[in-house]
Order: C-alpha cells, then sequence, then structure tokens
C-alpha cells in the first residue's frame, strides 16, 4: 500500500502557508464605542460615558488566560503613568464566574479600575473576538483603535497610540 | 538484547507539548518521573526527566532524560534464551518557536542499549485558525536505527524510518473539542528482532519442533487514523473517548478504543480513569509453528505481530500541594498512576507448557497481565 | 508538477475564503476549554510514557499526539 501522505503533508503545508494570511492583530475601528454600565472590583457601578473627555483604554481579559495575565501589570503600569494626562485603563473581565478573577486580582493587584461582564453583554457589544483584547477610546467617546491577543512587546503600540490620543 | 524495538517515545511526547496550544508557549515546568513496569517476566523502571523553559518571548527549549533499567525473564527469552538484563538511555532536546499563531517544533532524541542505538530528528508546525477554533498539526520525522547483537561484534544492520503526520483539532462548542490524527510511518532495513526465532514442525527432533531465525520483510508502511472527543462536565470534570484503525503492508489491522474519565475534588485533588480495549490481526508472515522449515518466503513469530487482545484499565491521582507556589515555584502536582494491562494471545502458544512431540501446536495460548506504575512529581514555573 | 499545483491552490482559495467564519465559540466562552482537565494530556512524560509501553508490545503505531482546544488566547 502506497501511501500519498507524503505529498498530501508537503503540498498541505504549502497551501497552508500560502493561505495564511496575516491575522489582524491590529486594526483601525472607528465609530461611536457603545456605551456600558458594569459594577467595579471597589463594589460600585462604572458607566463608560461617565469618562467622556478622557482617553480610555479597554482591555478584555479573563483569568484562565495567560497572555492576559502577563498584559496587566502591563497595563497597570500604563495607568499610572499617564493618569494625571487624562488617560484611564478600564479592565473588563469576561468570566460569567467572578470568583477566580477576583482570586487572580488579590494576587496580582492592579492600579486601574475592573469591571465584571458577568452576562458577556459588553463583549459581545464590542465584538471580542480574541483574548485579550484592547480597545482605544478617544476624548469624544470613538473607538480609535483595536488591537488583539498579546505578546510582550506589543505595550509600545499602546504607549504609542495614548500619547498621540492624549495629544489630541 | 533489544527486548523491545525502539519506539519513538520522544516523538509522543514532543508532539504533544508543541502543539497543545499553537498561539502559546507551553508554561515552564519540571517533572520527575519513575516508572515501573512489571509483566510476563519482565520488569523494566527507570526514570523519566523533562525540563521546559521559555527563552525571551517566542523560544522555548526542552529536553528530556529517560532511562529504562531492564530484566528480562520474558516468554521468548525462557523458551529460547536466557534471562537477561539492560539498560537503555534515552536523551532528547528540542525547541519550540512561537510565531504569531503558529509554533515551530524541531528535536532530536538518541536512544541508546547495547545492541541498538537509535536516533531520530522531528519536527512539527501547529498552527491556529478560525479565531481559534481550529488547530493544525503537521510533523515530520526521520529515524537512523543501527542493530546490533550482544556478543557478536561483527553484525550491524540498518533500519530507516520516517513518519509523517497531519492533525486537526477542532472546538465544537464551549465544551467540546474533537481531534482526528493521521500518521503514517515507513520502515527500511532489518526490522526484526535478531535474536528471536521462529519454530516449525520437525518429525526428527524430540520436542516436535525446531526452531530457525525469523526472515522479515524489509519495508513496512502503516497508516494510523484516529478520533478523538473530550467534554466538559459541569461539576468540573470530563470525559472522553478515543478510536484509532491501523492498519499496515504487512497485513495487520488493529483497531483501538478508549474512554477516559477526570475528576476533580476540591483542595486540589484530580482524579482520572481510563478504559483501553486493543485488539489487533496477526501479520500475513506470522505464525506459531510453520509446517516445515522455509515453508513461506518471510516468516515470523514475534507475539507482538500475532493476533491478540490487550484490555486495560487505568487510574491516575494528582494532588496539588503547592496552590500558593514557593519562591519562583507557581504550582507543583504529585501524581501517582497505575495501569493494569491483560494481553490475550489467540495464536501465539505457551511454550513453557512441553507437550509430547505428536500433540505439538496444541499447547495452551499465551496470555499475562502486567501493572504499570507511574510515580511523578511536576513543577510549573 | 501542474498536476499539484491546482489542487494546491484551490486549497490556499478555501482555506482563504474559510477565514471569514465567524468563530461561534466566543474567546469569552473559553473558560471551560482553557482549564487543563480539558487537555487530552496534561503531562506530557507520562503520556509519552504509556504510548511507548503500548507501542513496544503492540504492532499499532501512530496517531497518538494532539494538539488544540485551549484557551485561544493571541
Amino acid at each position: 500500500m502506497r501511501i500519498d501522505c507524503k505529498r498530501i503533508v508537503k503540498y498541505g503545508l504549502a497551501a497552508l502557508l500560502l493561505a495564511l494570511g496575516t491575522a489582524a492583530v491590529a486594526a483601525t475601528a472607528t465609530g461611536p464605542a457603545p456605551d456600558f454600565a458594569l459594577k467595579s472590583d471597589s463594589g460600585s457601578n462604572l458607566r463608560l460615558s461617565e469618562l467622556r473627555g478622557e482617553v480610555v483604554l479597554i482591555n478584555f481579559w479573563a483569568s484562565w488566560c495567560g497572555p492576559c495575565r502577563q498584559e496587566m501589570p502591563v497595563l497597570s503600569e500604563l495607568h499610572e503613568q499617564y493618569r494625571d494626562m487624562g488617560f484611564t485603563v478600564l479592565g473588563v473581565n469576561v468570566e460569567e464566574n467572578s470568583t477566580d478573577a477576583r482570586k487572580l486580582l488579590k494576587s496580582m493587584p492592579v492600579s486601574f479600575p475592573v469591571l465584571f461582564d458577568n452576562d458577556s453583554t459588553v463583549s459581545r457589544q464590542y465584538d471580542v473576538v480574541a483574548m485579550p483584547s484592547t480597545v482605544l477610546v478617544d476624548r469624544d467617546g470613538n473607538v480609535r483603535y483595536l488591537h488583539r491577543g498579546y505578546n510582550p512587546g506589543e505595550e509600545a503600540d499602546y504607549v504609542e497610540k495614548v500619547r498621540s490620543l492624549i495629544r489630541e | 538484547m533489544a527486548a523491545t524495538r525502539y519506539s519513538l517515545t520522544t516523538l509522543v511526547l514532543l508532539s504533544g507539548m508543541a502543539g497543545s496550544q499553537a498561539g502559546v508557549l507551553p508554561e515552564d515546568r519540571a517533572d520527575a518521573m519513575y516508572h515501573s513496569y512489571d509483566g510476563g517476566g519482565v520488569e523494566i523502571s527507570g526514570p523519566s526527566l523533562l525540563v521546559l523553559k521559555k527563552v525571551g518571548q517566542d523560544v522555548a527549549l526542552n529536553a528530556n532524560y529517560y532511562v529504562d533499567s531492564i530484566s528480562s525473564a520474558s516468554i521468548d527469552v525462557v523458551t529460547t534464551a536466557s534471562p537477561y538484563s539492560e539498560e537503555r538511555t534515552e536523551l532528547s532536546g528540542g525547541v519550540d518557536y512561537l510565531h504569531g499563531n503558529s509554533t515551530l517544533s524541531l528535536s532530536y532524541t538518541s536512544s541508546d542499549e547495547s545492541d541498538y542505538e537509535a536516533n531520530t530528528a522531528s519536527m512539527g508546525v501547529s498552527m491556529d485558525m478560525f479565531g481559534n477554533m481550529t488547530t493544525l498539526s503537521m510533523g515530520y520525522s526521520r529515524g537512523w536505527d543501527t542493530v546490533g547483537v550482544n556478543g557478536v561484534a561483527a553484525f550491524s544492520e540498518d533500519t530507516d524510518r520516517q513518519n509523517y503526520r497531519l492533525g486537526v483539532s477542532q472546538v465544537i462548542t464551549k465544551d467540546l473539542v474533537l481531534e482526528v490524527n493521521y500518521e503514517g510511518i515507513t520502515d527500511e532495513g532489518l526490522l526484526n528482532n535478531p535474536y528471536r526465532q521462529v519454530r516449525y514442525v520437525d518429525a526428527g527432533d524430540p520436542r516436535g519442533y525446531n526452531y530457525t531465525d525469523e526472515q522479515y520483510p524489509r519495508t513496512r508502511t502503516s497508516s494510523a487514523l484516529a478520533m478523538r472527543a473530550r467534554h466538559y462536565l459541569p461539576w468540573r470534570a470530563a470525559v472522553s473517548g478515543e478510536y484509532r484503525f491501523f492498519t499496515d503492508t504487512w497485513g495487520i489491522d488493529a483497531h483501538t478504543f478508549q474512554l477516559g474519565y477526570t475528576h476533580t475534588f476540591t483542595g486540589g485533588w484530580i482524579l482520572d480513569a481510563s478504559l483501553r480495549h486493543y485488539r489487533q490481526g496477526a501479520a500475513d508472515f506470522y505464525s506459531d509453528l510453520l509446517p516445515f522449515q522455509d515453508s513461506q518466503n518471510f516468516f515470523g513469530r514475534d507475539k507482538e505481530l500475532s493476533t491478540f487482545t490487550s484490555n486495560s484499565l487505568g487510574v491516575k491521582l494528582s494532588y496539588d500541594f503547592l496552590k500558593q507556589g514557593w519562591q519562583g515555584i507557581e504550582r507543583g502536582t504529585l501524581s501517582l498512576a497505575w495501569d493494569s494491562i491483560w494481553f490475550d494471545y489467540d495464536d501465539f502458544r505457551d511454550l513453557r507448557v512441553v507437550l509430547p512431540a505428536s500433540q505439538v501446536g496444541s499447547e495452551p495460548l499465551y496470555s499475562f497481565n502486567a501493572n504499570v506504575v507511574q510515580l511523578y512529581l511536576s513543577l510549573y514555573f | 508538477m501542474l498536476r499539484h499545483t491546482l489542487p494546491v491552490m484551490l486549497c490556499a482559495l478555501l482555506l482563504s475564503a474559510c477565514s471569514s467564519v465567524e468563530p461561534w465559540v466566543k474567546p469569552y466562552e473559553r473558560a471551560h476549554l482553557a482549564d487543563e482537565i480539558m487537555q487530552f494530556e496534561r503531562d506530557p512524560v507520562s503520556g509519552a510514557y504509556i504510548t511507548h509501553v503500548y507501542q513496544a508490545r503492540e504492532a499499532a503505531r501512530g496517531a497518538e499526539g494532539g494538539h488544540g482546544g485551549g484557551c485561544g488566547c493571541n
């Protein structure tokens, strides 16, 4: 019995490499950022429109997502650094059950407010298709930038975009 | 004695690790295992050590050290030779490179024992696609073996191996994953155990039979296709099922069925239970007793190529003893696994039972039970 | 050579068309899939060893490995 799997694998690999367009890691999304109100880790509710006038970085994360956990301290630093210039980071935890998220925040506290999207309403509003997902909203409440996923070093991209939005 | 044909342990090891999440490198870890096999007169035990460490953002290195200390008084050994002891050492090293949604893996393995040397080079690619719902994997391995015979310095034969792997993993629902894997393997060279012998009816011998060396084809091509699924259960448990079909150019067809259940208990305990049923048909040239010498072009009496079934029951218990972490260690688990395997042969006979020459070929069919124990420590960094 | 080029191009087309399929399990629904108990083999050292135990005693070999599922991050 001859196997053609040799050929299948060889040409399959070639086909895939051809088809592999770069998955959009960074995309420019436009339009007004959908408004939402969620319970925050401080206990009170937080509404996105209350932050109109500030540049907002919304980060969708989950406790079970490795790259999300890697990204959090980086975002925490970013929040502290540009806070006084009218910038804030908003963490949105997408888990149905917040227990694991709260446990993580206890062991790894962050400087920015964390909201709990237990019903996934906001995740759907923002069409979250990758974990983590980062959305940058300008002072007028418009979505200006969307970043999918996270690899260490990509925060340089955030810094650049945040600084340009702050200067507007 | 090469008690068993060298099998590509590391291949499984590395293909399992590299592709677990194509777009994310695996967690840093170190595992130290003690393994023990006892069955059919054979005792094999030893360590298996693994280290997996990220270097920088995109690269992970892995290394494995494995030893089999063999003490063999198997049925083949006691009927045709004498019990022996041996040691096989296997070393392997590999690298995973992450780029976007893909992981490229390379590895090299070297296995050494007094009469068998095996070297394998392997590469694999794993890609996440369609919103990370689908993972496609492909792999290729090349092996170069040298077969020797203890005490016969001049004996040296080569065997070359090639493996082609293709796999797709698909997320079906938020609780269900399905995987299909294909692997084609070709072997070329000396494919039989040089010590093993085949028997044929011989009226001139008091036993009623005599022995001669095995004669195997010098090539073998096989295909295996497996499908498995794993489903999450609401009480933090999981159930899985697997079926694999195997066929090769030696006329062997085999079916493997596996069922597994994983249960978690509060306090960091995980219990895994499994059932496995395996059945195979004999190779075309397999024969427990040839009617006369040279009655076929190829002949072999390796029970591994006979018609048989194996049924296994397995249990594993793991305990997370370092939930809060310690120094640089994030998590640590201690695991104990026990598998019991029953082999029942349909056309391989137990020659320890000596019958009068007239009843040659009516010896009872052979069967045995083996117990496999694994004790290991896993540290995650 | 042309014999193989056509299927390869078709594969490429098909795959690029498929990339517009929306994932029906959203990333925020992947908590269970990311759980370590949903991996077919949590401990590669153990999996490799047991596979070796069987491969050394049975004629069948291959197609034991596995990948995928998981958190789908990045």
